[in-house]
């Protein structure tokens, strides 16, 4: 029997197509143009700069992540502190993590374990790409079957 | 105009990629993560399982973020490209001596990430299981690190932190243990 495992997206329910002009991605588009910049420009792209993080020989890591997350919280306090809304009249919010007990450890787990091998998360795994580093293509199709497989057996796991 | 092609400090590259999640939530109230993207993709090729069954196009937004990735790559790295080599801690450099890795070919050892290199059965295979480590662990945590690690640290999420966690000590355990032992079996 199974389960229902909570999702961040909704089930397909009926196809009611609304057509999304191609102009509205146009600003994601470019926001995503900039962070592959800023993540080759930072070497957090670089497999050595994992490496050396993962052997506790550079701060450069340590302080990227660290600035970034006080970065992250200190604009999300400001958000909030202005009340600003989305045009659906949303409070502007990051949306909150599905509920789970074991998920996190264990995917977590696994996904450093890729992490620490191959030295790229999703984000750098594209910039490589665009970078024309043969390895990045390799990882991407590994990473498109891992989620794959992770669709097929997803039911068996703890969650 | 040096600055385009020279390395960016930490204080100057965290809090860009930090600002991120404000824009994302200024631009439509989206959560800046990019793995996500790997599922819409299985989604998009027409995958059957119930889990890759919702309307992808409705996330197209994330999409086009990661092809901007791309672009930004592009740009960053074949465009505007730095000649100089990863500036890493002497200590690192005698390490992937040891592990018989070059500590100078740019952004990526190029014993793992070449053309010649990708075309070895080994070395294919090598990256095949890291990259599916990373898209299924991703899914399980329901994030990857800039889902988790950037933005759910950034909100006081409790799950990132515990994903966050995970992703260290595996990383650490990949690094330490798995890495060598692997190199050796691909020389």
């Amino acid at each position: 029997m199974a389960f229902p495992i909570p999702d961040e997206f909704k089930a397909e329910t009926e196809a009611k197509a609304q057509p999304i002009p191609l102009g509205a991605y146009l600003p994601y588009l470019l926001a995503g143009t900039f962070f592959g910049f800023v993540a080759i420009r930072s070497e957090i792209a670089s497999w050595y700069r994992i490496y050396e993080m993962f052997r506790f020989e550079s701060f450069h890591m340590y302080g990227v992540i660290g600035s970034a997350v006080l970065t992250g919280a200190l604009s999300l306090l400001l958000l909030r502190r202005l009340g600003l809304r989305s045009t659906d009249g949303e409070p502007l919010a990051v949306r909150p993590a599905e509920p789970g007990r074991y998920r996190y450890l264990l995917g977590g787990l696994v996904f450093g374990l890729g992490w620490g091998l191959v030295g790229a998360c999703p984000g750098p795994i594209y910039a490589l790409l665009g970078s024309g580093h043969a390895g990045a293509l390799v990882i991407l199709l590994g990473a498109l079957l891992g989620t794959y497989a992770y669709g097929l057996v997803q039911r068996r796991l703890p969650h | 105009m040096e600055w385009l092609t020279h390395p960016w400090p930490w204080y100057v590259a965290g809090p860009l990629i930090g600002l991120m999640v404000p824009l994302l939530l200024l631009l439509g109230n989206r959560r800046f993560g990019i793995s996500s993207s790997l599922r819409h993709l299985c989604a998009a090729m027409g995958s059957r399982l119930p889990f890759f069954r919702y309307n992808w196009r409705a996330e197209g937004w994330n999409l086009a973020f990661v092809l901007g990735i791309v672009l930004g790559g592009f740009v960053a790295g074949v465009w505007l490209a730095n000649p100089q080599p990863v500036a890493l801690n002497p200590q690192t450099q005698a390490a992937l001596e040891g592990l018989g890795l070059s500590p100078d070919s740019g952004l990526l050892p190029k014993e793992l990430f070449s053309w010649a290199a990708v075309l070895r059965p080994e070395g294919f295979l090598f990256l095949l299981i890291g990259g599916f480590l990373i898209g299924f662990g991703a899914r399980w945590a329901a994030g990857c690190t800039s889902g988790h690690a950037i933005t759910g640290l950034s909100a006081l999420q409790r799950p990132s932190l515990v994903a966050t966690l995970g992703f260290f000590l595996g990383g650490l355990v990949s690094a330490h243990g798995l890495l060598p032992w692997l190199l050796a079996w691909l020389r």
